[in-house]
């Protein structure tokens, strides 16, 4: 049991942010997710760029190519998550995809995120049935692998839900990461079979903009996670976008915090 | 070897969402694979409509002038849509209708297995998208016509390096957002499980009938078989029945662009590492970090920065090899294949025919080798008039 994921959603509804690792820029990211933590995030999920990011929709692709080009590399997103954890001690996981932590190396990449105190691991192109041989690595250093579970996943939630490690991820929608206007998946029904088996709490990404979504989609899980409508400020703002960033995140959290 | 894997090759590394929809096409196809109503209709679609079987062609002047082995082409380039990809997509696409699927998506490079799909689509009646990197649909501009008459919509693909793997992270994203009416057709033997099987077995059929082919023809197996690698789907087809005759040679000829030590490459078994990148651990072009690397070759079907987990496992075991061959070696071999034998291969094929002018000269005059010509090269005169320096307009 990770405690410090398992703290963020105790006696509360937890708000979930995503921003992108050197997105435009190393300083200009760690004042975002700084503005972001001080805006009331329960959670960070901080993103190491890859260069094919096929879960994402344009926004996350946009940020991922602005901070591979401004020069973010595996090791600068282990030097930017260290800063930030100098200052805080809410959780924050990595979400990346699994080839950058596959050719770092399972061991040396776990090992670092424990010295550092990453909490978790995001990867959307490692499925249930992928996990284990990144898993009893990421254990033995005290890093959980945070499972997803899709509007398509039926009868796969019972096994992935059992199994799972920090905190549920449940995908809204069907597609890849965005602003949606309206979410139509029947949340519900799914959040009451994750319940029936998850050990963990739960929270809804994909889609997730407005502090009225925030709201909704909190009554009906542990938490929210928000990403492209904050990423989305970064690119309409450049460099100085924490301001604003920490406005919508304040709006966010309100939203999730609210029910 | 676990399902799926091919040593530590392969897998099913896809986001969740399409995880249902993949065990689901892994039991259609399990099922229908052995249909004797299935195999019977793709048989009938093979020989009535793609013009299977295809010639197992003796190139008795290349024989002649390189004065080794005896040549034999096995002539993909005949087949309907004038290439291997036809023998995948009537394969798919049928598996498509089986599965109850309304609509086809695919990638293509060259715009080979984007015709090909698209045929298939409205011969079957599936409303059919194709995506294809914007840098490609400029390169084979006639191709994306062509599949705009047959029906398709092609979405030009401007992200990344708007190229084919490009064209593959768009088909996989347009995929989870249309699961359930929507079959993604595969052109190679890539990607997760099942494709690189479904791939591989539909495009056996190039080497089921060239085996038949060169026993009748010659009483024996050859020395060596050969053929052109980017995904490597008609590699595969070419290899498949002949890896369980050890003393065949299996040769995959990959497009080293540039040369493989001027990092404008696309040879992946020479440059490439270990990784998992769309759905399959496999080797792939990439830098310390796992990025996945820009590559580059004149040949838009070859130029994709991985290659299928099959392939990358043969090469482990030693069994195949692979060799890279440079954008100048395809194109001299495209010339000279064009003025020897009157044929006008694809420049994704004259990589093979390259190596094959290597080795040929060198073998003894009862060696045979069989090169497969997976393309024709229609698509690709007016870039070979550029690479000439020729102002030639399409």
């Amino acid at each position: 049991m990770n405690n410090r994921i398992s703290k963020a959603f105790e006696n509360k509804k937890a708000f979930i942010g995503f921003l992108t690792a050197g997105d435009p820029t190393f300083d200009a990211s760690y004042n975002n997710i700084m503005a972001l933590i001080n805006a009331g995030a329960d959670l960070v999920e901080i993103g190491i760029p890859f260069s094919d990011p096929i879960a994402e929709g344009p926004v996350i692709q946009e940020a991922d190519v602005r901070a591979l080009k401004a020069g973010m590399t595996t090791d600068r997103a282990f030097e930017l998550a260290a800063k930030v954890r100098s200052q805080t001690d809410i959780p924050l996981v990595f979400m990346t995809y699994l080839n950058p932590v596959f050719k770092y190396g399972y061991d040396r990449f776990f090992a670092k995120c424990a010295e550092i105190g990453i909490d978790g691991l995001i990867c959307p192109d490692m499925p249930f049935e992928e996990k284990a041989e990144a898993d009893s690595i990421a254990k033995a250093h005290g890093i959980s692998i945070i499972s997803m579970i899709a509007p398509t996943s039926e009868e796969r939630i019972k096994a992935i839900a059992e199994s799972a490690e920090g905190f549920l991820y449940i995908v809204s929608s069907l597609g890849v990461t965005g602003v949606r206007s309206e979410i139509k998946t029947d949340l519900a029904s799914i959040m009451e079979s994750v319940k029936k088996y998850a050990h963990v709490p739960a929270a809804i990404g994909f889609g997730i903009s407005t502090p009225e979504q925030a709201k909704k989609m909190s009554a009906l899980a542990d938490g929210v996670i928000v990403g492209s409508a904050l990423v989305r400020l970064v690119a309409q703002y450049g460099e100085n976008a924490a301001a604003e960033i920490g406005k919508t995140a304040k709006g966010l959290a309100d939203g999730a915090h609210s029910c | 070897m676990a399902i799926g894997r091919y040593g530590d090759f392969g897998g099913q590394y896809i986001p969740e969402t399409l995880m249902n929809e993949i065990h689901k096409l892994e039991e259609a196809y399990e099922h229908y694979k052995n249909d004797p109503e299935f195999i019977a209709e793709l048989d009938k679609l093979n020989r009535e409509y793609a013009g299977r079987p295809s010639l197992l062609y003796y190139a008795e002047k290349m024989t002649r002038d390189l004065g080794g082995a005896k040549i034999y082409f096995k002539r993909e380039d005949l087949n309907h849509t004038g290439s291997h990809k036809i023998n995948n997509v009537l394969g798919q696409c049928l598996l498509a209708k089986k599965m109850g699927k309304k609509r086809i998506i695919a990638e293509t490079g060259a715009g080979q297995h984007g015709v090909a799909a698209a045929t298939a689509a409205a011969l079957m009646g599936l409303e059919c998208e194709i995506f294809m990197g914007k840098e490609d649909t400029v390169r084979q501009a006639l191709n994306v016509y062509r599949m705009e008459l047959l029906g398709a919509k092609v979405n030009p693909v401007t992200t990344g390096t708007m190229t084919l793997k490009d064209a593959v992270n768009e088909a996989m994203r347009d995929w989870t957002t249309r699961v359930d009416d929507t079959l993604y057709v595969l052109g190679s033997v890539m990607g997760p499980h099942p494709f690189p099987m479904i791939v591989r077995d539909f495009q056996s059929v190039i080497s089921k009938e060239a085996r038949a082919q060169i026993l009748e023809k010659e009483g024996k197996l050859p020395t060596a078989v050969m053929a052109c690698v980017g995904g490597g789907s008609n590699a595969m087809g070419m290899f498949y029945n002949f890896i369980n005759d050890k003393d065949v040679r299996l040769i995959g000829c990959e497009a080293a662009g540039r040369g493989v030590n001027t990092g404008e490459t696309a040879a992946t078994i020479a440059t490439g590492t270990l990784g998992v990148f769309h759905g399959m651990k496999s080797l792939f072009c990439q830098n310390e970090y796992g990025q996945i690397a820009p590559v580059y070759s004149i040949s838009a079907g070859l130029d994709y920065p991985g290659i299928g987990p099959e392939h990358a496992y043969l090469h482990s075991i030693g069994r195949a090899e692979y060799v890279p061959i440079t954008d100048d070696e395809a194109v001299n071999a495209f010339e000279y294949i064009a003025r020897t034998e009157g044929i006008i291969c694809a420049i994704e094929s004259a990589h093979a025919v390259a190596h094959l002018m290597k080795i040929a000269p060198a073998m003894k005059k009862d060696d045979i080798i069989i090169c497969c010509l997976s393309g024709r090269g229609d698509k690709d005169v007016a870039a070979i008039a550029r690479y000439r320096g020729i102002d030639l307009h399409e």
